[in-house]
């Protein structure tokens, strides 16, 4: 394929995709269709740009295939009377492509005047489970694949699936409607989409799959939106929190990979190249969000996180106050992550056999045997206390579990370094 | 699309008298309204589960037993059957009942 077509595709999967799925769901109700159909459209791209040239408004041109197919299918389909009904207004909308989308802005009685967090408020309905509401917008609206949500959720991808077609059915069967909330409903369903946006931003941040390690495009979507939120929320601490958070990450882009795409361990980058102005920023967010003395999941993991980017050298690092920070964070969110996490800010303040116990607990309690990081952590630990070999074992588990090809080139690196001289 | 509501309260739940006076009117003013609106097609007032009677049968034998099916704290006080257009209508017309302020709705769509 031409660079330019595959560059209009990659571009228009990102800008497009949430719309189209919406438009259609908004229209015929059915996810699985629209789903289906927007993805038939980009098949569509993929053959047709490269040998006639990208068309001038390649959104446009998608809806209008995408919404083609789905006429096909409603018609081909045995259909009930609803369904026919769908189908019709399909087709007899004499409106552009995008009619849907317009009509989800007429009926707008939401006040948010971005399009696409609209469109996640109107995906994360309070009916579904939190999981599922949180899960399904990510694969709707953000295009991800259930393979990489399965591994934002650390659970199998069978598992995942399966959340996403009881979401589904849910929708179908209770007939819960593709609608934009009216204000008064948004705050129920901002838990969700904070969740949303974080997964976004972390998918970006650690791409779960593929050569890049940091997939930049998400990440400062993820912040716009982020943005965006906390503005039409400022009475939500959280949401000033998350978009804290957000910066403080970001802010390491440059140092956390080298040269080489290589990654850079916290204590090894050169702080000179973190984002000052991003650090500020997201330090004084966070302050007036601190304030308000109702630290969630989202003010906590921002405060950890500050702990690291306001420390001048990692030796400075105040890794008391973090493993303290963690202890409070694993009581509002109890997730193996964060013991995981809390074990290696132990390991750091009270030195890596403490850690070491914290982390040898997490892995009787079977709950992450399949994650590669927490072998990482158990190798560098025992690499730490002098047991080479142990440490060799943990790392070659950690290399078998890891989908992250500079991960893996990270680890074999470790790995090297231990071996016996 | 019909939605089976059951009105239900935890066993506890002590009403104030002040709440125990208002929540006849207030069901009824509810009623009124949803039967005007044409939501809800049909409902009632439960006896309480001691006079409940659970039948099964097993090995080919009526089985009888006093009392409710389940041993949860909540029971269920009623039902309303409505007609709603989507669950975003259900939810409405469930969080207007009074029941709602100290008990709790359930809303279930009817599979056909």
């Amino acid at each position: 394929m031409t660079q330019d077509a595959s560059d209009a595709i990659a571009e228009a999967f990102t800008e497009e995709w949430g719309r189209i799925v919406a438009t259609l769901i908004a229209r015929t109700g059915d996810w699985d269709l629209a789903e289906d159909c927007a993805q038939q459209a980009f098949a569509e791209a993929v053959r047709r740009w490269p040998r006639d040239g990208v068309p001038r408004q390649p959104g446009a041109w998608l809806t209008t295939v995408a919404r083609n197919r789905a006429i096909d299918r409603l018609r081909h389909e045995q259909m009930k009377d609803q369904r026919l009904r769908a189908a019709s207004d399909l087709m007899t909308a004499a409106q552009p492509p995008d009619d849907a989308d317009s009509l989800l802005r007429e009926d707008d009685q939401s006040g948010i005047v971005d399009d696409r967090l609209r469109l996640m408020f109107t995906c994360c309905h309070p009916a579904l489970p939190l999981e599922g509401r949180v899960a399904l917008t990510l694969r709707t609206l953000a295009g991800l694949t259930t393979a990489e949500i399965a591994r934002a959720f650390f659970v199998p991808e069978a598992t995942m699936a399966k959340r996403l077609v009881r979401a589904k059915r849910k929708i179908a069967h209770a007939r819960i409607p593709y609608r934009v909330p009216p204000a008064h409903m948004l705050p129920e369903r901002t838990g969700g989409v904070l969740a949303v946006l974080y997964l976004l931003f972390n998918e970006g941040y650690k791409a779960s799959a593929g050569p890049d390690l940091v997939r930049t495009d998400l990440c400062r979507e993820a912040i716009r939106l982020a943005r965006v939120l906390s503005a039409l929320m400022p009475d939500e601490p959280e949401a000033a929190g998350l978009l804290a958070l957000m910066l403080f990450q970001h802010s390491r882009r440059l140092a956390r990979v080298d040269q080489d795409g290589e990654l850079v361990t916290l204590e090894q980058q050169d702080r000179s190249r973190w984002d000052r102005a991003e650090i500020d920023e997201a330090g004084a967010l966070l302050e007036r969000a601190l304030a308000r003395q109702s630290a969630g999941p989202y003010q906590l993991q921002a405060a950890i996180a500050a702990c690291h980017a306001q420390s001048p050298h990692a030796d400075a690092t105040d890794w008391p106050r973090i493993a303290t920070l963690y202890e409070r964070l694993l009581q509002v969110m109890p997730h193996p992550i964060v013991a995981l996490n809390h074990a290696i800010a132990v390991a750091m303040a009270d030195g890596p056999d403490q850690g070491l116990v914290l982390v040898d607990e997490l892995e009787a309690s079977g709950e992450l045997g399949e994650y590669h990081l927490l072998h990482a952590t158990r190798a560098d630990l025992l690499r730490r206390l002098g047991r080479g070999e142990q440490a060799r074992a943990a790392y070659l588990r950690a290399l078998e579990l890891t989908t992250s090809d500079a991960e893996r080139r990270f680890l074999t690196r470790r790995l090297e370094d231990s071996a016996p001289v | 699309m019909k939605y089976m509501m059951f009105v239900c309260v935890e066993e506890s739940t002590k009403l104030t008298p002040e709440e125990s006076q208002q929540i006849g009117p207030d069901t009824e003013a509810w009623v009124a309204e949803m039967d005007g609106r044409g939501v809800r097609l049909q409902g009632n007032q439960l006896a309480p589960v001691t006079d409940a009677t659970t039948v099964r049968v097993r090995a080919g034998e009526v089985v009888i037993a006093d009392g409710p099916f389940t041993e949860a704290k909540e029971q269920i006080g009623g039902f309303d059957i409505l007609e709603c257009a989507d669950l975003d209508e259900a939810i409405e017309v469930a969080s207007k009942h009074p029941v709602a302020r100290y008990g709790m709705l359930e809303v279930r769509p009817f599979v056909d």
